[in-house]
């Protein structure tokens, strides 16, 4: 990776039914193998919701795939995680693997936006790659450990 | 074990070729297979052969080609 890029930036489009047909097919299998506990309680909160709440959570983590420029390392989906906020917005959080990913390419932090239609959902992530900070034990900025 | 493999791709890998007629080397993400798919895919190689697939496999390697899965379930259908 390039050491004088300041900023990263992924991208991902992900179609809701079929997110909905793996739901369908693979069922708790599907759930639990990519989304955290947090996740499914938010995403299952509104049935009629689910399947584009749970689309756009699996195109951020897969932004953060592509922002991390992964090449054959081992990321489980599990340790890319979208936290909302009091506030409404959303947060990436990173656990594990990802997180020793992220801090040995040097990122100290995350932009997130994420959107859904009827028929696909979105997400953007710009990290910033900065010395002079770090990630904490938790994946989030020290500059913001709220 | 390959034929098998194929028959999955070809139900859930979205590839923008006949899966059952691809190469065992040929790389599956140049064929327009998704992340998406490709947990999908891994789902049901779970089903067919009773597996589980580890953490530490989640690589993009690992399900990048016929032969990479076919060794990956050997692996894990008899390991060492």
């Amino acid at each position: 990776m390039n050491d004088a890029l300041r900023l990263g930036v992924g991208i991902d489009l992900v179609h809701v039914g079929q997110i909905a047909s793996s739901v369908g097919q693979f069922g708790d299998r599907f759930l639990r193998r990519i989304f955290t506990d947090g996740e499914l309680g938010y995403c299952t909160g509104a049935p009629g919701q689910m399947a584009s709440r749970l689309a756009a959570r699996f195109a951020a983590k897969e932004a953060v795939r592509k922002l991390l420029r992964l090449e054959d390392q081992a990321v489980a989906w599990k340790s890319i995680e979208v936290v909302r906020a009091p506030g409404g917005w959303c947060e990436i959080v990173l656990h594990e693997e990802a997180r020793a990913l992220a801090r040995d390419a040097g990122y100290v932090g995350f932009s997130l936006s994420m959107t859904h239609e009827a028929d696909y959902a979105s997400a953007v992530v710009v990290g910033e790659r900065n010395r002079g900070r770090t990630l904490d034990n938790e994946g989030r900025d020290t500059r913001n450990p709220a | 074990m390959k034929d098998e493999i194929r028959e999955i791709l070809h139900e859930h890998g979205k590839l923008t070729r006949d899966a059952r007629a691809i190469d065992e080397d040929e790389d599956l993400y140049q064929v327009g297979m998704t992340s998406h798919a490709s947990v999908n895919v891994m789902l049901a190689l779970e089903s067919r052969f009773n597996i589980e697939f580890p953490d530490r496999m989640l690589r993009r390697g690992v399900f990048g080609s016929i032969s990479a899965m076919s060794a990956a379930i050997e692996q894990l259908v008899s390991p060492s």
